[in-house]
């Protein structure tokens, strides 16, 4: 394999005397995504500044973000239960980058969230503020901070946050 | 079932980026297995294309795009994909092609180029996540992997420093691959004081965006002993997939990499894998997630992989060698070709060609593993020389 390795670097300075040859594309298509039955339930409820979850009676499980089938036992033994707006930290993310590689100074904290009344482990991805980032620790109880109430649009932003309680 | 070798391996370098366009590169690693088998493309049955999101390309119906450079056209040809799983899971493909014994020979071929995504090639990952509730957050990929890394790190009192060792060994490792990216002499230090790009992720411990290929040759039993005196033969291949709600899974182990390798185990034969696979290359796009992936291959204790790097029983010259080649940390991370650059790893190690590489010992048996989707698939491939 080694005598014979194929490829060609292309260099920076190649790139700064014009030396190299590309194309461009910018196809203008987007999307509009229905949120369906199970989804769109739930945006609907944050809209109203409730979290929902569904219930598996197969199963004996409680999830959020809801759906309106049960993936394990393949049933549509679903009930809809309201769940609190508080959870627990199950893990977290400082981040100081964004997806372009440019430098961010205060970091994005990600964090996945298990929402009280939920099965263990059992989380949905969102963001945390008005908290220290050093001070941000798996196991931490946190609340949700929602949009005002005219300015919700049934969107997973209508909940601004999570901050600690 | 018919036995299966692979009986010749080729690729391209890893490079940041190429002046090759994708069909070039993949060309170029089809084209050097096949010369290394001493084949030409009349000697293919048929055909196995690896490659991962249309998004780094900008180019719809990859598959069909890639075809020719792959030797696809007027074959029965495929194109498979399942994230960064991609490059265990095209061998595994080919694999099940000719031991269905409808073909005696696959080409098997895994490109990707990345960087012709612009301002950088972390945008093609932006819709992997949830359109509905996920993407409104604004996440990049490295949020996913920082908060299982957190998550693994947490549940076992693993630190930073201890995964640390993964990028010092792999990146040492690479600077004997002669197509590596990323081969660097690199300490401890180093890599803990690099910038933290989404904590606990530090820079040293992430793999680069690439652009490269590579291929195998498969054949039958009988045409793979007539093509070459060393076949390195699959013993066993496994997959499984995990739910892709993520955010409801274990994230601090891998349970679908488990289950697919107990299907590979149990196809191979193998009842104590800690002692009877010689040479690991097990997927490590980050460096926690090669320990998170030997203990779900089940070489190492849930929470204890860390030791092996520490301790040196996964450098070259350990007790159990873990990514020889310098895994993605230092050959580099074009997606699906990472993969099967892995099982290109393993053929030369078992037939003693890895040169400067070479693993002491006459290695027997090797396991590639890649992984990939959203966090939720596992592809996993034994190889031994008997």
């Amino acid at each position: 394999m080694h005598k014979d390795l194929r490829g060609t670097h292309l260099s920076k300075k190649a790139f700064d005397n014009n030396e190299i040859s590309t194309t461009l594309g910018d196809p203008h298509a987007y999307y509009e995504w229905d949120t369906g039955m199970g989804i769109g339930r739930f945006l609907q409820g944050l809209k109203e500044g409730r979290i929902w979850g569904t219930h598996c009676d197969t199963c004996k499980r409680t999830v959020t973000p809801p759906r309106v089938f049960c993936e394990l036992c393949f049933s549509k033994n679903i009930t809809w239960r309201e769940l609190k707006t508080t959870g627990t930290v199950n893990t977290f993310s400082l981040c100081y980058v964004n997806w372009d590689a440019t430098l961010i100074k205060e970091p994005h904290i990600s964090a996945v969230i298990e929402v009280d009344g939920t099965s263990p482990r059992v989380g949905f991805l969102h963001l945390l503020n008005e908290v220290d980032p050093q001070k941000v620790c798996i196991g931490m109880k946190v609340e949700a901070v929602f949009k005002d109430e005219k300015e919700r649009m049934g969107d997973i932003t209508d909940i601004k946050y999570w901050r600690p309680l | 079932m018919s036995k299966v070798g692979i009986v010749s391996a080729g690729m391209t370098k890893f490079i940041r980026r190429a002046q090759e366009t994708p069909k070039e590169l993949a060309f170029e690693a089809a084209k050097a297995a096949l010369d290394a088998a001493g084949m030409t493309l009349d000697d293919i049955d048929c055909v196995i294309h690896g490659t991962a999101p249309e998004a780094f390309d900008g180019i719809h119906m990859k598959g069909e795009y890639l075809s020719d450079a792959s030797g696809g056209w007027n074959k029965p040809y495929i194109r498979c994909y399942v994230g960064g799983g991609t490059g265990v899971f095209a061998p595994i493909h080919g694999w099940l092609h000719i031991a269905s014994g409808m073909f005696e020979t696959a080409l098997v071929v895994c490109e990707e180029k990345m960087s012709s995504c612009q301002p950088h090639p972390q945008g093609a990952f932006l819709t992997i996540f949830d359109n509905l509730i996920e993407r409104p957050l604004k996440p990049n990929l490295l949020w996913i992997f920082a908060m299982e890394m957190n998550r693994y790190m947490n549940t076992y009192g693993i630190s930073v420093r201890d995964i640390a060792h993964v990028s010092v060994k792999n990146k040492a490792n690479a600077l004997l691959h002669p197509a590596a990216q990323l081969g660097a002499e690199v300490t401890v230090d180093d890599v803990v004081n690099s910038p933290i790009m989404a904590w606990p992720v530090h820079r040293l411990m992430v793999s680069p965006p690439s652009d490269g290929a590579c291929a195998v040759v498969l054949a039958s039993e009988k045409k793979a002993k007539k093509i070459t005196n060393k076949p390195v033969w699959i013993k066993g291949v496994g997959w499984n997939l995990d739910t892709s709600y993520w955010t409801n899974r274990d994230l601090a182990y891998p349970e679908y990499v488990e289950k697919a390798a107990r299907m590979a185990y149990d196809m191979a034969g193998i009842r104590e894998p800690r002692k009877e696979i010689n040479i690991v290359e097990p997927y490590d796009p980050f460096a926690y997630k090669e320990l998170h992936h030997l203990e779900g291959l089940l070489l190492a204790d849930r929470g204890k992989a860390p030791e092996l790097a520490i301790q040196g029983i996964s450098a070259r010259t350990g007790n159990m060698p873990v990514c020889p080649s310098g895994g993605l940390l230092g050959v580099g991370n074009p997606i699906a070709a990472a993969g099967l650059m892995k099982v290109c790893e393993l053929f030369w190690q078992l037939r003693e060609e890895a040169g400067a590489r070479q693993v002491p010992g006459l290695p027997k048996t090797g396991l590639a593993q890649a992984w990939g989707d959203l966090m939720q698939v596992g592809t996993v491939i034994v190889v031994g020389r008997d």
